[in-house]
Parts: C-alpha cells; structure tokens; sequence
C-alpha cells in the first residue's frame, strides 16, 4: 500500500515541524553549551518554511488520509496564527532561557512538538486524530512546564499540569469512546450524519457530549475547569507560560469550534445552554478573582481565564442562531478574529514580565513594575498599551476584538449577554490599569532593596516590536483579518 | 455457549472510569493518581473495543491501539516528573506540593 503524493502534501507543513523537531533533539548532545543558540534559529527556520506553504494551501478544502485530516482556510488560519505565536515564542525564549540558565536545547525540540500537535489538532476531522493531536501537545507541554527543574515551583507546576491535564484528557477520550458507540464513527462528518436532528434520547449521547465539554474545557481553561491554570501560569518559565496561555488555548479552541459545529451541530439546542452557563461563570470568575491576584503571572492566567469566557461568547452565539448562516458565520468569525488578537497583546505582555528582573530572579510580582515609567519608559509604556488592549480599550485591537463579539452577539438576539460582557470588562479595566497606575504614578522606595532591571536582548526587541504592531495595526486597520477570518469561516461544515 | 451482551462490557468499562476518576479525585499519592488515570484510559478502551466489534467496525479497535501507545509515553512523562519532584521533596503527596496557591 502506497500513500498518495497529495496526502504527503496536505500534512507537509507538520512533517517539517516534526522533522525539525527530531533534528534539533538529535543535534542537541552533539551542540556544545556556547551554540545552543543554533538550535533556535534552526527551528525558527523551519517555521519560516512552513508559513508560504501553509499559505499556499489556504485554497479550498482538501481532505487527506480518508478524512483523517482536512486542510481548509479555516485549518489554515490557525496553522499560521500558530506559527507567529511560537516563532515568537522562540525569540523571547532566547535570552530568557540564557538569563534562568536553563539553554538547553531540548527546550525547542519540545516546543515544535507541541506545535505540531497543535496543528494537528486544528486540521483534524476525526476524534483519533483531535485527541493525538491533544496528546502531543499536552505531553510536550508537561515537560515544558517543569523546565527549571533546580526551581521547586516549576516542578510543582509540571506535576499539577500533568495530573489535571492527563485527567482531563481520560475525561475527553471516555467521552470519544461513548461517541463512537453512539455514532459508529469517529468521523466528524459520520457523527454529525448520526446525531442530525436527533435531540438527546439517548443517555450515552447525553454523558458524551457533557464529557467532550469537560474535556475541552480543561484544554481551554473556562470555569470549573480552569483551577490549574493560575498555578501552572505561575510555576512554570515565562517563555512556557506564554506559549502555554496563547498557543495551546489557540489550538483548543479551534478543535473545540469544530467538535462541536461541525461533529456535533445538530446537537447544538442541547449544548448552547451549557456553554452559557460556562460562558458567564468564566466571565465572572475571571474578571472577579484577577483583581485581587499580586503576581503578574497569576493576574494574566485569571485574565486568560476571562478572555476564554469572551471567545466563549463567539460560539454561544453559532449555537443560539435558529438559522443557519450569517450570525453563525459571525460569532464564529468573531472568535478567531478575538484569538488571534489576544494572541499580539497576551505575547507582549508576557514578554515585558519576561523582561523584567529582580537580582537574579524574575521579577514578577506587580509591585516590581513600581516606577518603572521613568526607568525604562519604552518599556513601561510597551506594557501600557497591552495592558490598555487587554481591557479592551480603544484604540487598540483588544477593543476590535471585543467590539465584533458584542456585535455578533446582539445581531443574535443576545444583547444581555453582550452588557454582561461589557460589565466584566469594565471590572477588568481596574485590574488591568492598576499595573499602569503602579508603573506610573508611584515612585519606586531604592531603600527597600534591589531594584528590578530590564534584560532586553535583540531579540526581544523584534518580539516587542511585532507584538506592539499587532496591537495597534489591528487596533486601526482591522479590515483585512476580519475578511480572512470571514472567509475562513465559511468552508467550516 | 452464552454470548455476553454489549450491556455487560459497558457496564464493566463505566465501572473501571468511576473508579478512576474517584481516584484521581481523593487519593493524595501522586503514582496513585497516576494509575487511576491509566484505569481511565483503559475504560475507554474497553468501551472502543466493545463497540468496535458489535458495530462491525475495526475503528474503535485501531483508536484504542493509539490510546495503548499514548497511555504508555504518558506514564513515561508522568513518571519522569515524579522522579524529579520526588528528588527534592523526597514525598510523593500530593497535599506536599503546595508552594503555588491562590
């Protein structure tokens, strides 16, 4: 049995990720310490390859391995949010990496990993391949997460990661498996057939799909799934809690809109109850708590936490609308259009906290960007603007963001969902401007100890420069992704 | 020669989850919960192969060989990070690792 040339093409941008990735752990005990170096730039090269080609692919909808994976614009979009998110994510790992004295280079061969697994998981139209996809990403980041392995902290926050992570993962494979008895398929498209206007008579189906959202929630992080995620934000190295918080939620969410649109959409009177109650509890639990967070770290894992639940709006509203069509097409478009701007502001501003040190250690409690404004004004006001984008501010794309998920929702007749929404990021706005208010308005006391420093590298700088043009380019001229993400939207079944 | 009803091998295999996640949910020993997650995993097999042989589908057989296979880099990975947690703490409690906490 041969495979078919076109199959090889479909899958070509993960077979280069992956064969990158088995390079750079292959050359990594031949690469002395001083050249570790190397090994970043050979896995943003193989990043870099893959980007026209994903381009290229962007056409229509292609379908590969009998259905095991489908590449279409909306797979695509993904695939290339996902590729920025972790081509920065490597630029920003590097001085960090050196400054935290953990230049290992494992460190890129297990982020490429987790990044193919990620694409699998938003090309897949089949629950075999979502949950391999799942697991390669899961695995890759447990390790990731305990990478400063002489900190108790990152080991701790490993070891949490994996015990909920691999829990939630049997969750959602017990889930899979009732699925495929109910179904006797796991082809999303043979589900959906086999769930068509079929309420939930059956109590299989019902267990199911409650556990396909307990176990895509955990991945996601909304409310009552979300008590790992403060923690593991927390312990694990800047550079992961980043790609953590941006890439993996990414990725959950596109194998999550397409789970449930495209596999389980006929069931979507059942669950659209349930993903409002999530929705709001998120967005209440989020905001609420994020306020009395004083590690930045923390604050930013409850307010990924928040954003979660606003995304969450964009799929509330796809399984709200009676009609098919176009207020689907927007809550869903909305969405990406949302990710993809959290993505820019969530990566910069990880990358100033991932800037700042306190003697040999990170500085990460909010109290250490005190008075940064007239040390490092560049960078104090580089966090002004995420933080501002964040809240969801205008001018900036955080406030675009938001601006098309409240639209999408009141086209939809959910106009109190969109005011709850707004309330929340009004909270939010306190908490995200009190980092402002502490960089600006107070003056930092020499006396009371070591006073925090900015390691900035090259490197960083093109990190920051990306991220913050993000943000405002978006923020002004949004037109040209929210067509992308239109368009993409549609070759979704 | 009695044929044993789809009923049975279910019945077995939600067993096999509840007592996996009621382990994961109340033991405190870090390898313990490990196992309960693997006894989750296995449920889910049971189920994939049960369905696949009275749907007549070799689907679910082939799902529950990558389940085999992923179970087994988990515990790998999992293992791994109790080996390092286990040398600074010398415990495996969970109730131990405690450092983080909101």
């Amino acid at each position: 049995m041969t495979l078919p040339l076109s199959d090889i093409q479909a899958v070509l941008p993960e077979l280069i990720v992956v064969a990158a990735a088995c390079l750079v752990l292959g050359l990594d005990p031949i690469t002395p310490q001083s050249k570790k170096t190397w090994l970043a730039w050979l896995s943003l090269g193989s990043l870099v390859l893959c980007v026209p080609i994903t381009i290229s692919q962007m056409g229509t909808r292609v379908s590969a391995f009998s259905d095991l994976v489908v590449l279409d614009p909306y797979a695509c979009f993904w695939k290339l949010l996902l590729y920025l998110v972790s081509g920065l994510t490597i630029l920003l790992s590097l001085a960090y990496l050196k400054a935290e004295r953990i230049n290992l280079g494992e460190y890129y061969g297990f982020l490429l990993l987790s990044l193919s697994g990620m694409m699998i998981m938003v090309s897949a139209v089949d629950l075999l391949t979502i949950y391999l996809g799942t697991e390669l990403m899961s695995l890759s980041l447990y390790v990731l997460a305990g990478f400063k392995r002489f900190e108790a902290r990152s080991l701790e926050a490993s070891a949490k990661y994996f015990v909920l992570g691999s829990f939630s993962s049997g969750i959602l494979l017990y889930g899979i498996s009732l699925l495929f008895g109910v179904a006797g398929s796991t082809r999303l498209s043979a589900i959906a057939a086999a769930v068509a206007n079929r309420g939930l008579d059956d109590p299989a189906l019902v267990l199911a799909m409650i556990l396909l959202v307990v176990g895509f929630g955990f991945k996601i992080a909304v409310v009552p799934f979300h008590m790992w995620t403060p923690d593991v934000y927390e312990g694990a190295p800047t550079s992961v809690t980043a790609f953590m918080a941006v890439a993996s939620k990414v990725a959950s969410f596109g194998a999550f809109v397409r789970v449930f649109l495209e596999g389980l959409g006929g069931l979507k009177a059942n669950w659209y109850g349930l993903f409002l109650v999530v929705c709001i509890a998120t967005l209440v639990l989020g905001n609420v708590v994020a306020i009395v967070q004083t590690n930045i770290k923390r604050m930013l894992a409850y307010s990924s936490i928040a954003h979660a639940g606003y995304a969450l709006i964009g799929i509330v509203v796809a399984g709200q609308a009676d009609t098919e069509g176009a207020v689907r097409s927007a809550g869903l478009s909305s969405v990406m259009l949302y990710l993809a701007v959290y993505a820019f502001m969530t990566l910069g501003a990880f990358a100033v906290v991932a800037m700042l040190r306190k003697g040999g250690l990170e500085g990460e409690e909010i109290e250490d960007f005190t008075g940064l404004a007239k040390r490092q004004p560049i960078a104090a006001f580089l966090m002004l603007v995420f933080m501002v984008s964040l809240a969801g501010i205008p001018p900036t794309a955080g406030f675009i963001g938001k601006f098309y998920l409240f639209l999408a929702a009141v086209n939809a007749g959910l106009a109190w969902l969109a005011v709850i929404a707004v309330l929340f990021a009004a909270v939010s706005a306190y908490y995200y401007l009190r980092v402002v208010m502490v960089m600006y308005m107070r003056d930092l006391d020499i006396s009371a100890g070591l006073a925090p420093r900015f390691a900035s590298s090259p490197a960083m700088t093109v990190v920051l420069a990306c991220a913050i043009a993000g943000v405002v380019i978006l923020g002004l001229y949004p037109d040209p992704l929210v067509s992308l993400t239109t368009s993409a939207v549609l070759t979704l079944k | 020669m009695t044929v044993i009803p789809l009923s049975a091998y279910v019945a077995l295999s939600a067993v096999l989850f509840a007592t996996g996640l009621i382990g994961v949910l109340i033991r405190r020993n870090f390898i313990i919960v490990l196992m309960a997650v693997e006894i989750m995993l296995n449920a889910a097999n049971i189920n994939l192969v049960a369905f696949s042989h009275y749907l007549e589908s070799m689907t679910g057989q082939i799902v529950a060989l990558f389940v085999i296979a992923i179970a087994g880099g988990e515990a790998a990975v999992g293992l791994a990070i109790i080996i390092v947690v286990f040398r600074g703490k010398i415990s495996t409690n969970v109730d131990e690792i405690n450092l983080l906490k909101w």
